[in-house]
């Protein structure tokens, strides 16, 4: 089912958590809210939950074309996962997943054999058969976060919202688990909205992504969209390592105010003065475990640090090392001017001949 | 090796031998003084003083006036402690601070507050005799008494418990259909259930030793007003020590009762966090046991 929420805010005394805000999912999509801590993500899912209510004055909520703004968190059907699970701790893995059909009103609460055969059904989506009878105290991070997930199915929600998925588990069941997710989501084509800090998981995992800042949307589009052509100076700077270049660079007409961003990996580094429109600097450091290496870098003029990102191999065949003064080149400049506007230089900073 | 976190084996005997010493003297010898002088002359004569039909109707009393305030004070605990530790509402503090009250006001204080409204020259009162209803002096007072005075308990067990769980799983019961009763009574309690029936039982005991409260808007009638504390008070008056203190070994006796129903209830409580996970969040290996 497709979300419409048009013009929500939100404020918790004087702190402005959601200011005018408008959210379109189609049905069927993986959607990712991402931002820094404390840019609203959370409220926004809370709110289409039905657990927080939008300011006076905000616009109404559709799901799939039906407005819910008025109906309560218990008849929206919304399924939810928290960070922390929320699991029922003293309640089976069964009784947990069970929990949203047995508290029905008796004429629409399915026989008890139907429950337990749908409890079956689900443990066997989320891959946890066998586990039926664990308390979620004796379960691992990720097998929580499945229990949830089966819980909140079972009620045939008509929309999914995941608080964090991944925020409360470690670094390599996060990886497996967000494949796992990515093709779980591909299998029950329930349209889903997630939340997170981790731009990489959001890139990674959702069809459209919705980047937040400061109780605002900066840019929706999809992960390539939002990385290729990142609509702000916020957003480059959060999807994605960047260096802010202070302006002074010739042969390209750029203004006064204009804010410019280089990609690491759209550094060039010669070894030698090799003439063009290169900037001139030297290695501080170079830091080479991993397939990519760091390379630190100190602009002669200004003094500016800039890191760059070098392929190994390359590394060796320029013979770079520590200390050293080269000559940087630009692939791609982002540049924001103050008007609002915002583009691509190509190649303005190119070695002698390329240009 | 150990950190060097312990004193000299010298201090340390000398520190226990202490503690143990006024330990035994403020509780050991006093309980003890108890049971030997309800025993002096022997288990029968404290028997026939604890049968004696003033006593009976004393003990009677105690255990009648229990079973009204335990309960209503935890349907009051219950209610309050779920208000404060799972909404937000305004005026929320000011109730933390009236559920303290009874804490802070002297339970003599709290006796003399009743008799001015309830008492028979006040308004109230005098409307409520009017009815047929006497309060002070009567059952009802000393109700009303002990239910002031007992009315923390449950709700100061039960406040911390629950705001530690949190509220998410609520929330997650509601999300997925569950409406206030089922919330109540299928998450909520189940997961404070513990401090609950310890809340109880504290409520409990002291709903069955209140004195000071009670005492004032008793009236000290024999055989219709006095609980077990008031009957005691009246004994050891009258010199009739034997009497006294079968009467009061019988509270005592309670009072054991309560503390070892309160031992095995933390001793379950260990036993549930004993769950794997629980267990490396607890810490529970001493640190030179840990792995370096």
């Amino acid at each position: 089912m497709s979300i419409s929420a048009r013009h929500i805010s939100k404020s918790f005394g004087s702190v402005q958590a959601l200011q005018d805000v408008s959210l379109e999912v189609p049905a069927g999509r993986l959607i990712a809210l991402v931002g820094p801590s404390g840019s609203g993500k959370t409220t926004l899912l809370r709110i289409l939950a039905g657990l927080e209510r939008p300011d006076a004055g905000s616009g109404p909520l559709f799901f799939h074309g039906q407005e819910v703004s008025g109906l309560s968190a218990r008849d929206r059907r919304v399924g939810m996962v928290f960070q922390h699970y929320a699991l029922f701790r003293h309640q089976t893995v069964a009784e947990n997943i069970a929990f949203g059909l047995a508290v029905r009103r008796r004429k629409q609460r399915p026989p008890r054999a139907k429950i337990r055969e749908t409890v079956a059904e689900l443990l066997h989506l989320v891959q946890l058969d066998g586990l039926a009878g664990r308390l979620p105290g004796e379960l691992s991070g990720g097998q929580r976060q499945r229990v949830a997930l089966a819980r909140a199915l079972a009620i045939e929600p008509r929309i999914l919202l995941l608080d964090e998925p991944f925020g409360a588990l470690d670094a390599k069941v996060r990886k497996d688990l967000r494949k796992w997710l990515r093709a779980f989501h591909e299998r029950i084509q329930l349209t889903t909205v997630f939340v997170t800090h981790d731009q990489e998981e959001a890139l990674e995992l959702a069809d459209e992504v919705v980047v937040m800042n400061q109780a605002r949307v900066e840019q929706v589009g999809s992960p390539q969209d939002v990385f290729d052509y990142p609509a702000s100076p916020f957003v480059i700077e959060f999807l994605g390592n960047v260096n802010r270049v202070a302006a002074g660079i010739s042969g390209a007409a750029l203004q006064e105010h204009d804010r410019l961003y280089v990609r690491p990996h759209d550094i060039q580094i010669q070894p030698q003065d090799v003439g063009g429109s290169g900037l001139k600097a030297r290695i501080l450091h170079i830091f080479s475990a991993g397939s990519v290496a760091q390379v630190t870098l100190q602009r002669l003029e200004g003094g500016e640090i800039l890191e760059a990102e070098v392929a190994r191999a390359e590394l060796e065949t320029r013979q770079l090392h520590e200390g050293q003064l080269v000559t940087l080149f630009f692939r791609h400049i982002r540049v924001f001017s103050t008007s609002g506007e915002q583009r691509w230089i190509h190649n303005a900073l190119a070695p002698a001949g390329t240009k | 090796m150990p950190l060097m976190l312990q004193d000299p084996p010298l201090i340390r005997r000398a520190l226990i031998a202490g503690a143990l010493l006024v330990l035994g003297i403020l509780l050991v010898v006093p309980l003890a003084a108890v049971f030997t002088e309800a025993l002096r002359l022997g288990l029968g004569t404290a028997l026939t003083a604890l049968t004696e039909p003033d006593a009976l109707h004393a003990i009677l009393l105690t255990v009648l006036m229990a079973a009204i305030c335990v309960p209503l004070n935890l349907v009051f605990g219950l209610a309050a402690s779920w208000a404060v530790a799972k909404h937000d509402f305004w005026g929320k503090s000011l109730l933390v601070t009236l559920i303290d009250l009874p804490f802070s006001v002297s339970p003599v204080i709290a006796g003399l507050m009743l008799v001015m409204v309830f008492g028979l020259h006040s308004f109230l009162g005098g409307l409520l005799e009017g009815w047929g209803l006497q309060v002070i002096f009567a059952l009802p007072g000393m109700v009303l008494a002990t239910l002031f005075i007992t009315f923390p308990f449950v709700a100061r067990e039960l406040i911390p418990a629950m705001q530690a769980t949190g509220r998410e799983e609520e929330q997650a019961a509601y999300l997925l259909g569950a409406n206030g009763w089922q919330i109540l009574w299928r998450v909520t309690l189940p997961n404070v259930r513990w401090a609950l029936l310890y809340g109880v039982l504290l409520c409990n005991a002291r709903a069955m030793g209140e004195f000071g409260a009670v005492s004032v808007v008793s009236g000290h009638i024999r055989g219709e007003t006095n609980t077990i504390p008031l009957q005691v008070e009246i004994l050891y008056n009258e010199y009739n020590f034997v009497a006294a203190f079968a009467l009061a070994a019988v509270l005592t006796l309670l009072a054991l009762l309560t503390l070892s129903a309160k031992s095995v209830i933390e001793w379950q409580v260990r036993r549930q966090r004993a769950h794997p996970e629980a267990e490396r969040l607890t810490n529970r290996v001493p640190l030179h046991q840990l792995p370096r």
